[in-house]
C-alpha cells in the first residue's frame, strides 16, 4: 500500500442555484475525511453551501492529443452559438 | 474579584491558551490539510477569546479591553484549566488534548445556552457552531488513530493515559463556579460530567482505546491561577510584543 493519501478533487457550490465548481484538490485517506479536509482547506472564507469530493483517479479525462479532433471542428460553426437571441435582463447565471 | 468576571476570564483564558498553543503548530502539521484544520481551530478559539475577554473587561469596569487582558496579565492572573497548557507533544498528545477539551467545551457551551445572562448565552450559541465541528473532527481522528496501526494505537493510549489526570478539573467546582450555578449563569457540574464521560467513553470504545478510571486523581489549580512552569513560557512568546513595545498597534 502506498504511504501517500489518495488525491481527491473538490467541488464547491457557492450558492443555491449554481452548479458545483471545481476549486482544487487535496489528499485524504477516505471520502469522509476528504469532505472534512475540503471544508478546512477550501471553505475558510465562507465560499460554500455544499461540497462534493471525487477521487481524482475516478475522473476520466480526454487526452490533450485529441484536441484537434474533438474541438476544432466546432470552431467554424458559428450558427451553433446561441448569440443571435436577445436575452431578457432578468435572466441571470446563464 | 467579582465571581462573574472570574468566570468569564476562565472561559476566555481556556480558549486563548489553547489557541496560542495550536497556532505554534501552524506550518508544522503532519499534512497540509491537517495543518489548515488545526489553524482553523486555533482561529475559531481566538475569536471566542475576544468575545469572552471583552465581556470580562466591560464587566470588570477597570478599563481593560480584550488586548490588555490577553497581553498584560501575568501567569497567576490566568484562569485557564491545566489541560490547555499541556505541551503540544507528539501528534497523539495534541489530538488527545483537543479531543478532551472539545468534549468538555461542547457540553459546557450547550449548558450555557440556558444561561440567565443573555450575553453569555449569545456567546455560547455563536461558539457552539464552531465547537460542534471541532468535536466531530477530533473525535473522528481519535477513532482513526486509536483504531489505526499498532504504533498509532500505542501512541494514542499513552497520550490518553498521560492527559487523563487533567480531564477532571473542569468538573471540580469552586466558589466562583458555584456562585455562577446559583445565579443560573452556569450549568451544574454533575450533568456536564456525565455527558462528558458518556461521549468520551463512546468515542474511546470505537477507537479501541482503554478509558482510564473516571474516579482517578485529577490535577487542579489552573482555574485559581496555579499553573505549571510551561505557562510562563507560553505567555512569554504570546505577550512579547506588547511587553517590549507597549501599546504597539498593528
Amino acid at each position: 500500500m502506498s504511504k501517500e493519501w489518495p488525491l481527491w478533487e473538490v467541488f464547491i457550490r457557492s450558492q443555491h442555484g449554481l452548479a458545483h465548481k471545481h476549486v482544487g484538490s487535496l489528499h485524504a485517506p477516505d471520502a469522509a475525511m476528504a469532505v472534512n479536509n475540503a471544508r478546512d482547506v477550501y471553505t475558510r472564507r465562507n465560499e460554500g453551501v455544499s461540497i462534493w469530493v471525487v477521487k481524482a483517479a475516478d475522473i476520466v479525462a480526454s487526452s490533450p492529443a485529441d484536441k484537434e479532433a474533438l474541438f476544432e471542428p466546432s470552431n467554424s460553426k458559428v450558427y451553433r452559438h446561441p448569440t443571435f437571441f436577445p436575452m431578457p435582463e432578468e435572466v441571470k447565471n446563464l | 474579584m467579582d465571581a462573574k468576571v472570574d468566570y468569564l476570564l476562565r472561559q476566555g483564558d481556556n480558549a486563548l491558551i489553547l489557541s496560542q498553543q495550536l497556532s505554534q503548530l501552524c506550518g508544522k502539521g503532519p499534512a497540509l490539510e491537517e495543518d489548515m484544520a488545526l489553524t482553523n481551530v486555533a482561529l475559531d478559539l481566538l475569536g471566542q477569546t475576544r468575545l469572552w475577554l471583552t465581556y470580562a473587561g466591560e464587566r470588570e469596569g477597570q478599563g481593560r479591553d480584550e488586548d490588555r487582558l490577553a497581553f498584560l496579565r501575568d501567569t497567576r492572573e490566568f484562569r485557564n484549566v491545566l489541560l490547555v497548557e499541556q505541551p503540544n507533544g507528539d501528534y497523539a498528545q495534541t489530538l488527545t488534548r483537543q479531543f478532551l477539551f472539545d468534549s468538555w467545551h461542547y457540553v459546557l457551551l450547550r449548558g450555557l445556552l440556558q444561561s440567565t445572562d443573555a450575553r453569555i448565552a449569545e456567546i455560547a450559541e455563536k461558539s457552539l457552531k464552531e465547537v460542534t465541528y471541532h468535536l466531530r473532527r477530533s473525535g473522528d481522528l481519535v477513532v482513526r488513530l486509536g483504531d489505526g496501526t499498532d504504533v498509532s494505537h500505542r501512541k494514542m493510549q499513552a497520550a490518553l493515559d498521560e492527559l487523563w489526570t487533567y480531564a477532571g478539573e473542569m468538573f471540580i467546582y469552586d466558589d466562583v463556579d458555584l456562585a455562577m450555578v446559583e445565579q443560573g449563569v452556569a450549568p451544574a457540574a454533575e450533568p456536564l460530567r456525565a455527558a462528558f464521560l458518556e461521549h468520551v467513553a463512546e468515542v474511546l470504545a470505537e477507537a479501541t482505546l482503554t478509558m482510564p478510571a473516571p474516579g482517578a486523581y485529577m490535577q487542579r489549580g489552573g482555574k485559581q491561577g496555579r499553573h505549571g512552569e510551561r505557562h510562563g513560557f507560553i505567555l512569554a512568546e504570546m505577550q512579547f510584543l506588547q511587553r517590549a513595545y507597549p501599546d504597539a498597534q498593528w
